[in-house]
């Protein structure tokens, strides 16, 4: 039994493996095989596989997220300044230290529950998003975000090789290779390969058996002499973790971090993403990702122009009154689809895309049962 | 002492805004049991019910300008200025007070729209799906607004006559140099009007006494044969009047854009849980108490000792009061108690 599940997941690492890796051949027909819209799925899809450890499993939702995406935004433009243009120290620290301010919000925010520890974390985004912008602004530069310089120390770079002084702003560098267009996307695609195995282990671990009990019923728990606690406090750390590293690499594709990554409404993306998925489910939030993600760089490059040419097969008035009628949701309006989507989802589908899924293949396979009761009858 | 008497006025100014606001989340939240993050979003509508009425108004014509004689120069003109004159130009300038008139049908349908076509479906799921469905109509309600009205902040003027400032100073007996705007005191007492009469209407009425009592056992009221749910769908109305009159008179504060909902719902759900669930008393002297705070820890001397301060302080007394007073100030036991 225990092997024949190991083997198992050893055979959804593989195909799941195969699957990012080969993004860029697979979504050649849809004219999504470009590395910076890849790279944003890979990162996203991180962020949404760290969140759905917490609200997934436990049930917890919290709107302080993007201060990890932040926290790792911001350390990793340091590491970048101080250290050295290469990425692993950049990640590592961004995901460390993004742990430890999850430990310390999660900390705090954990003693409550329901409601209570959502307007906690809310509390939280906000403060860190005000801090940012005022008291914290020699660590954020404020407004201007803050960016990498010519003259920055550099101390490793400059220990290892000579840095050419003066020309145009350094690159992102894995030991060389630099981190711009398919490189990058490799880079980041094994990282949410790694995340996704993490992933899968906490799924399939006792640790995630008891965050499971913990959403289904915590005072029952209580009662068998759990203290529920750890465990959740763990799961906030571990998914902060996912979102530092997120912001991390969101700082690796471009060295440059903002307040406005913090921001409250920044982690309500995140809950659309992985309840649009599926919460609690493994690939859910992966699929959330790619479809929220796709449609926002179909949608938000569509205008007026291109959609009279969409609609150029039907006759002139229709077409107009097709685009007057269109126009409102896509290119600026791109939110208000995605707001439009997010309610549909909760109040019709509140399972996300993979209830869908199996609703349909509930239905189908239940068409079959009742044809054999009918063959058997007849 | 000036000082101090200026920021006491502009945060319980500050703090009339967020009490107005959680006023109608805790009413919300005490009748229908809804946690509703759209609430900002009726505050916005609020203050564009204004802008649209001075739209309304300013409708005009374009005219020949007589003043002007080398050549026919055109002008705008307002119907309402053509057809009566000074009057109408009064009416013009008056527009923000004027617009409530439209705001509370206007409010009252949107309210009762929203709760039968949306909130009613949701009384069942757990709060998380309330939260997240309402987060999405907000969101909706905004890209609609922005659609319309743009992305930038709308200026509306507040009328001419309490556009500059009253002597303060001098009625108090202090420093002549001691002024503040007319609109931001109107602001006040009209707040404290309006809570005055929710409070009346819910202590002094039938309607209200019958609501009351369906926030204490809303079963029990139903079994003496009492249409609850009705009620419940009025108090929704009545809740998103509130917050769109909060929003209307807001206006000439702070310029309407089209995410000022976003803005002031964080706020005033820390002025809800710090005054404690389902508490309406608790909702309005929380709100005053974090307003006056706020604008107290944004004074220089303030700021001096604790950098920043002003930027967290309603947030972290929040986190305080969450973790040590779970209750809230005034939450009633038995309330949302976990």
């Amino acid at each position: 039994m225990k092997i024949e599940k190991k083997r198992s997941d050893l055979f959804i690492m593989a195909i799941f493996t195969i699957v990012i890796l080969s993004m860029p051949v697979w979504l050649s027909p849809l004219g999504a095989n470009y590395p910076d819209l890849l790279q944003k799925f890979a990162i996203f899809g991180i962020f949404a596989i760290g969140y759905n450890i917490l609200f997934g499993l436990t049930g917890y939702l919290s709107f302080g997220h993007a201060i990890f995406i932040g926290v790792g935004s911001y350390t990793a433009v340091w590491s970048f300044k101080l250290l050295s243009m290469n990425v692993l120290p950049a990640i590592v620290f961004g995901t460390l230290f993004a742990g430890i301010i999850a430990a310390l919000v999660g900390y705090v925010s954990l003693r409550r529950s329901g409601i209570y520890f959502s307007i906690l974390t809310l509390a939280f985004a906000q403060m860190f998003y005000n801090l940012a912008y005022s008291v914290l602004t020699p660590l954020t530069n404020g407004e201007t975000g803050l960016t990498i310089a010519a003259g920055d120390p550099r101390v490793l770079d400059r220990l290892f090789s000579d840095v050419a002084t003066g020309g145009g702003l350094p690159s992102t560098e894995l030991f060389g290779i630099s981190m711009s267009g398919y490189s990058g996307f490799y880079f980041t695609a094994v990282l949410l390969i790694l995340a996704f195995f993490i992933s899968l282990k906490i799924f399939n671990s006792p640790f995630g058996l008891k965050l499971k009990a913990i959403k289904s019923n915590q005072h029952r728990m209580k009662y068998t002499g759990y203290n529920t606690r750890p465990y959740l406090v763990t799961a906030f750390i571990i998914s902060g973790m996912f979102a530092g590293l997120a912001g991390s690499l969101m700082a690796v594709t471009d060295p440059l971090a903002g307040a406005e990554r913090m921001q409250w409404t920044a982690s309500g993306e995140v809950v659309l993403m992985t309840i649009l998925g599926g919460v609690g489910t493994l690939y859910g939030p992966l699929l959330g990702v790619a479809i929220i993600k796709y449609l926002e760089n179909i949608f938000s490059a569509v205008n007026e122009a291109t959609l009279h040419g969409f609609f150029s097969f039907l006759p002139q008035w229709l077409n107009d009154t097709m685009v007057v009628v269109v126009s409102p949701f896509v290119g600026e309006g791109w939110h208000l689809t995605l707001g439009l989507m997010f309610m549909i989802v909760v109040i019709f589908l509140p399972g996300g895309v993979t209830e869908g899924f199996q609703k349909i293949k509930n239905r189908f396979t239940k068409n079959k049962e009742q044809e054999k009761l009918k063959q058997g009858g007849e | 002492m000036d000082a101090v008497l200026i920021q006491l006025l502009n945060g319980l100014d500050k703090g009339a805004a967020y009490a107005l606001i959680a006023l109608g989340l805790t009413l919300v939240f005490g009748t229908l049991g809804v946690v509703n993050f759209a609430h900002g979003a009726l505050f916005m509508l609020g203050a564009f019910c204004a802008v649209t009425f001075q739209k309304i108004l300013t409708i005009s014509v374009k005219v020949i300008d007589p003043s002007i004689t080398f050549f026919t120069a055109y002008k705008e003109q307002a119907y309402l200025e053509i057809w009566f004159g000074d009057v109408g130009l009064t009416i013009i300038d008056y527009a923000v007070p004027l617009s409530i008139l439209m705001a509370i049908p206007v409010m009252l349908l949107i309210g009762l729209a929203m709760e039968r076509g949306l909130i009613r479906h949701f009384y069942k799921r757990t709060h998380a799906e309330q939260i997240l469905v309402t987060f999405g109509l907000a969101i909706v309600i905004q890209e609609v607004i922005r659609h319309f009205f743009g992305a930038n902040p709308i200026p509306m003027p507040a009328p001419d006559i309490v556009s500059s400032s009253a002597a303060v100073g001098t009625w108090l007996g202090l420093s002549d140099n001691l002024v503040y705007p007319w609109w931001r005191l109107i602001y006040l007492s009209f707040s404290l009007l309006v809570i005055g009469s929710v409070f009346a209407f819910l202590q002094l009425t039938t309607f209200g006494m019958v609501v009351r009592a369906g926030m204490f056992d809303r079963q029990m009221v139903g079994f003496l044969g009492i249409n609850v749910q009705r009620k419940f769908t009025i108090v929704f109305g009545l809740a998103s009047v509130v917050a769109g009159l909060a929003g209307v008179m807001y206006a000439p504060i702070l310029p309407p854009d089209y995410h000022m909902g976003m803005d002031f719902l964080v706020l005033s759900f820390v002025v809800v849980v710090v005054g404690g669930m389902g508490s309406l008393p608790g909702a309005v002297a929380a709100g005053f108490l974090l307003g006056v705070l706020q604008s107290f820890a944004s004074m220089t001397i303030v700021s001096q000792y604790l950098p920043g301060i002003d930027q967290v302080i309603i947030y972290l007394v929040a986190v305080i009061i969450l973790l040590t007073r779970p209750r809230g100030l005034m939450g009633r036991k038995g309330v949302m108690e976990d």
